[in-house]
């Protein structure tokens, strides 16, 4: 995937409105018009019902940050290695690097979501070789699958980003490294992996949005994320467009948020120029 | 249980007792919906990026909140709601010129709720294509006295044409996949069938790793053709790298 399509898709720090912004005669009104809507919609739809599961909802926001952050984590930290191997490793490391990405990028989350949830939990018990062993209680839950193709399928769309990332540092500074004197680690741990991450920031902050827009997948497998807590409101209430409305800005403030923090750290690194 | 070790094949048969038949049906209501869905988001798309583009400030307004709801949220929230809110507001709409609710039909509702949402898609990418195109070919298409939907047919459409088809070729990939999370709203393609089958018939990897191997064949078939149109596109470009 591409820089232009991840901003495409995700919301990113370019589209942040600026404070000035706001001050326009025809925002105004817009604003106002919204401002109607909004309370319209506070006045005139149930909401009744938001006290009794705001613990709930709470927990459920803390699960899919949880989910959000450890995936991203884990995956970046897989995803190095994979976009390594494809632009300086030997034959059979680029090769299993190229198929992974090529097979988790052409399928989608649900089904390899379902995969590991149905297929390995059903596979998994046959074994008493695994039920002795101490993973089972965690293998018995829905959560280690979650996180398991979440981490798996980030690891893929980074790879190919972070490929890109580490093609792109010019061959002039590498060179500088080595005339330095640098073994190959260092020049590896200092230069390379540095101004590649640097280079790759834009396009992670998309990433890490779109993996945020990823998180609620792992409702289908019975993990109680703030997506399966609004599903459980619309059993028991009977509502429809209330929770889901709620459920729009929840994830809207969280992806603000993640966008601000984003940009706050980008503008701490120095860059010479823009 | 010894038969586990080895694959039963005899599922995949595409009659009756086996599930094939069944999964390709579903195979193809994906692809019906993706092709559908992507169109309809092109059309949303050129509308949404010239309104971004050249429109007046309000409309620019509505449609930067358009794209920004669309990218902040997740596709299955949406789906969610443009399928529920879609189908009421239709069936209001008909109660006011007093016809009877319709059904509307799984297909339609799914190519809709897809359609909406790769508009945005396609018009962030599109509105970064036109505004790629020299300046000076559309002054100079202007300078000539054409009308502006001639020159949005004969040279905007053309010219952005190169710089917009890797991104919307990637939003045509999206597309596809984006069509597994229906299943969720409970609509019969690939991905819920698959997950039927496998309840079933308890062969979980079998069956989720061919519907598996369909998607991945419709990517990279994908991508054959999409590395074709882009050659066609790029032709007398000069070679980059």
């Amino acid at each position: 995937m591409t820089d232009q399509t991840t901003h495409a898709v995700a919301f990113t720090p370019e589209d942040l409105p600026t404070a000035r912004s706001f001050f326009q005669p025809h925002r105004i009104v817009m604003m106002v018009v919204f401002a109607g809507f909004v309370i319209g919609v506070a006045v005139f739809m149930r909401w009744d019902w938001l006290p009794r599961y705001l613990p709930r909802l709470g927990w459920g926001i803390l699960i899919s940050l949880v989910m959000l952050f450890s995936t991203s984590i884990l995956g970046f930290l897989l995803a190095v290695p994979i976009g390594l191997a494809q632009v300086a490793g030997p034959w059979f490391f680029k090769l299993p690097a190229k198929v992974f990405c090529t097979v988790i990028r052409g399928t989608p989350l649900l089904l390899q979501l379902w995969l590991l949830y149905y297929g390995l939990g059903s596979l998994f018990p046959q074994f008493p070789a695994i039920r002795q062993s101490f993973l089972w209680p965690y293998l018995r839950e829905a959560w280690p699958y979650g996180v398991a193709a979440l981490t798996i399928s980030f690891a893929a769309y980074e790879g190919e980003v972070m490929r890109g990332a580490f093609a792109g540092v010019p061959a002039g500074e590498l060179e500088a490294a080595k005339a330095y004197g640098m073994s190959r680690w260092t020049m590896f741990r200092r230069i390379w992996l540095p101004r590649a991450i640097h280079r790759a920031l834009p396009t992670l902050n998309g990433e890490t949005v779109l993996q945020l827009k990823s998180t609620p997948l792992v409702a289908t497998i019975t993990v109680v994320d703030v997506y399966a807590v609004i599903s459980k409101v619309r059993q028991e209430t009977f509502l429809t467009y209330e929770p889901l409305l709620l459920l729009a800005l929840i994830y809207m403030c969280l992806t603000g948020i993640l966008v601000v923090a984003f940009r706050t750290f980008e503008n701490r690194i120095p860059t010479r120029g823009a | 249980m010894a038969s586990d070790s080895i694959v039963n094949w005899s599922l995949l048969a595409l009659s009756a007792p086996g599930w094939g038949g069944v999964l390709l049906q579903g195979f193809v209501n994906s692809i019906q919906i993706a092709v559908g869905g992507f169109a309809l988001g092109l059309a949303l798309g050129v509308g949404g990026a010239f309104g971004k583009l050249y429109g007046g400030p309000i409309l620019r307004d509505l449609l930067e909140c358009y794209t920004t709801v669309v990218r902040a949220v997740p596709e299955l929230v949406l789906i969610l709601l443009l399928y529920y809110a879609g189908t009421d507001l239709l069936n209001q709409v008909l109660a006011l010129f007093s016809i009877g609710p319709v059904d509307i039909s799984g297909l339609m509702a799914g190519i809709f709720v897809i359609g909406v949402v790769q508009g945005a898609y396609s018009t962030e990418v599109l509105r970064g294509a036109i505004k790629a195109v020299p300046a000076g070919q559309i002054e100079a298409a202007r300078a000539y006295g054409m009308s502006p939907l001639k020159v949005l047919r004969r040279i905007t459409l053309p010219a952005m044409l190169p710089y917009a088809i890797p991104g919307l070729s990637n939003l045509w990939l999206i597309a596809t996949k984006d069509t597994a999370l229906l299943a969720v709203v409970g609509f019969s393609e690939l991905t819920l069938v698959t997950r039927q089958a496998a309840g079933t018939t308890k062969a979980y990897l079998l069956f989720f790793l061919a519907a598996g191997a369909l998607y991945l064949a419709l990517t990279l078939v994908s991508n054959i053709f999409i590395g074709m149109l882009e050659r066609h596109a790029r032709r007398g470009f000069a070679e980059q790298r």
